[in-house]
């Protein structure tokens, strides 16, 4: 048996370099032995691209993009009549959050380790990108429920086109396909999101993943494993990533789908924060909604964009907010990339960012007020000045020693 | 044929212009689908103008009619409304309505064709983001704290609080930049206004 399985393998490889790829991403992809629990969102990140590609399958063969349809064919159809259709578009709705959950810890994670410092700044670039396409991918599918909140959603953002000066007005007719967001526009974003944007995502998945694999993984310690080397040229510090890493991920996937089966089941709405309480009326082009807020995912940006009184000035900002993440990799000086071994200064201003990022996303979601408006103005001073002083307070920085090989703590 | 008869210049050259011909025609291969994204023929015909009747219209309030799917507001001020326009504009961005959109007949501080000054037609859609304002003439609704004691009437939108006069001229330091759009219109008689076309020439 053993044998003949040999055999097969042997004539697959001949024509098809399988055995080369499972050694070279697999069993011969040697990781650092220290990697933490920072290091399970690339891996859900993956699974949840899976959730979303097959749910989402099984979601188009019931959903109609047809702005006189579309309502009922989620509420009624998907929700009630198709059999385990709320299943699976609660599955999808909460894999849209999950997706992005998982996406801020693992941006996070590469801010903290200076995973995006050379060699690793296509890796991260590709990541960026990921992230952009992602956000195109959320704001397009949460029109397809076509309810209030997925209509005045698009409004507000579509709207932001016409900020650009002299051709904003016909390149928002030309999105749109019409003087205002309607069928012409549903039917698009359908196609946009189940098709194009998926392809791209997935592309880009692969290259990150094989940038990842050429220059080999970064660890917690920020230090190369491959600087040293035993005899067989195999790193001293890395284990193959199958089976030990494989394993150790299998042990994120089973927490991971435990909180998320939480949420599908008892808490789908997440409290209007997942699915907004809005969306469960028709989109109605004549009425707007009291208060319009973007999913949570997006509501950091949104207050950049009503932070800033002028509204180009806004859609600038709010867009060259997601741009600067591309030139991270050359804004910070500093050689050493993990922050445990860098100044006190660094840990305490990573610690604001975060501070002042989450704040934002929370005010977002708020009505604006004088004082909320001027909080979300110091909080985006803050996020563009964390950046963009970045060079000059990074080149001298205090370091600490940083260890020839990994540590285990 | 050995190395040295190989003409460097002519295979770049053809690389470069079978190159260039091949991005041209990529280029215009590309044109159908972009188009096939503007509006097509049906949703230009349901851009065509609508009839709305004013004669039940009263002072003090509004009616909504759709137009090329936007909500467009009809509303009626009386005496004073029409005389506040006029005097009370230092709060306003832009009083003369120099920078923003309407029709040459409508640059006034009723912001109304002379036909009938009273009677204004506005897009209902916030200049900010695009939004419904809400028609306030007076302060007996929610949102009176965020009016002020010294509202005179007007449009407030409740997404991101800017406020614009019973002209829909916006007060300055809003998020909105500009006075609401009032779209082309025209009067069929006294009492029906054709929304979308200007009707005689200006």
């Amino acid at each position: 048996m053993g044998k003949k399985v040999d055999a097969l393998m042997g004539w697959v490889d001949d024509r098809f370099p399988l055995t080369k790829m499972w050694e070279e991403h697999l069993s011969r992809y040697y990781a650092p032995k220290n990697f933490n629990f920072w290091y399970f969102f690339g891996s859900l990140a993956l699974l949840v691209l899976v959730i979303q590609i097959v749910t989402g399958i099984f979601l188009a063969m019931f959903y109609k993009p047809d702005a006189a349809l579309a309502f009922q064919s989620v509420e009624m159809n998907i929700m009630r009549d198709v059999e385990w259709g709320w299943l699976i578009r609660y599955f999808h709705s909460t894999g849209a959050s999950a997706f992005f959950i998982v996406v801020y810890l693992h941006m996070y994670r590469g801010l903290i380790y200076g995973s995006y410092k050379k060699p690793r700044e296509l890796v991260w670039i590709l990541g960026v990108m990921i992230y952009l396409v992602l956000m195109a991918e959320g704001f397009m599918g949460y029109l397809l429920p076509w309810g209030q909140m997925s209509f005045w959603g698009a409004q507000v953002i579509l709207s932001l086109v016409g900020a650009i000066p002299f051709i904003g007005e016909d390149i928002g007719i030309w999105v749109r396909g019409d003087f205002v967001i309607g069928d012409a526009t549903l039917n698009r974003f359908f196609s946009l999101h189940i098709i194009a944007l998926p392809l791209v995502l997935l592309g880009l998945v692969v290259a990150h993943i094989i940038a990842l694999h050429e220059v080999g993984s970064n660890n917690p310690d920020g230090v190369e494993i491959k600087k040293n080397k035993d005899e067989n040229g195999i790193p001293k510090d890395g284990i193959p990533f199958h089976p030990y890493y494989t394993v150790k991920d299998i042990v994120g996937v089973v927490v991971f789908l435990m909180f998320f089966s939480i949420v599908v089941f008892f808490i789908p709405e997440m409290f209007g924060y997942f699915l907004e309480h809005a969306n469960f009326e028709p989109a109605d082009p004549l009425k707007t909604p009291a208060h319009i807020a973007p999913v949570w995912y997006f509501t950091p940006f949104y207050s950049i964009l009503r932070a800033v009184p002028d509204k180009l000035g806004g859609v600038i900002a709010m867009f060259g907010a997601i741009a600067i993440l591309f030139v991270l990799p050359w804004l910070d000086r500093n050689p050493v990339k993990s922050i445990r071994y860098r100044s006190t200064m660094w840990k305490v201003l990573i610690a604001l960012f975060v501070v002042s990022f989450l704040i934002l996303g929370y005010l977002g979601m708020k009505a604006p007020t004088e004082l909320y408006t001027q909080i979300a103005r110091v909080c985006t001073i803050y996020y563009f000045a964390f950046f963009l002083l970045m060079p000059f307070y990074t080149k001298n920085e205090k370091n600490k020693p940083v260890p020839e090989r990994v540590t285990m703590k | 044929m050995s190395a040295e008869e190989v003409n460097e210049n002519k295979r770049r050259f053809l690389v470069a212009a079978t190159s260039v011909v091949g991005a041209v025609g990529a280029g215009v291969v590309a044109v159908p689908f972009i188009k096939s994204w503007m509006p097509s023929a049906k949703a230009r015909a349901a851009g065509a103008a609508v009839i709305a009747d004013i004669s039940k219209l009263e002072d003090g309030q509004m009616i909504t009619v759709e137009w090329r799917g936007k909500p467009i507001f009809i509303v009626k001020r009386n005496q004073k409304n029409l005389d506040d326009l006029v005097q009370h504009t230092d709060f306003l961005a832009d009083a003369e309505s120099n920078d923003s959109a309407q029709p040459e007949y409508c640059k006034n501080h009723a912001r109304a064709r002379d036909k009938n000054k009273s009677v204004a037609v506005m897009e209902g859609v916030c200049t900010h983001l695009g939004c419904a304002p809400k028609h306030l003439p007076d302060l007996n609704n929610n949102f009176a704290d965020s009016l002020g004691e010294s509202w005179l009437g007007g449009f407030f939108c409740p997404c991101h609080g800017s406020k614009y006069d019973l002209s829909g001229r916006v007060y300055s330091g809003m998020p909105a930049p500009l006075n609401l759009p009032i779209p082309p219109y025209s009067y069929k008689s006294d009492t029906l206004v054709l929304v979308g076309e200007d009707g005689e020439n200006v």
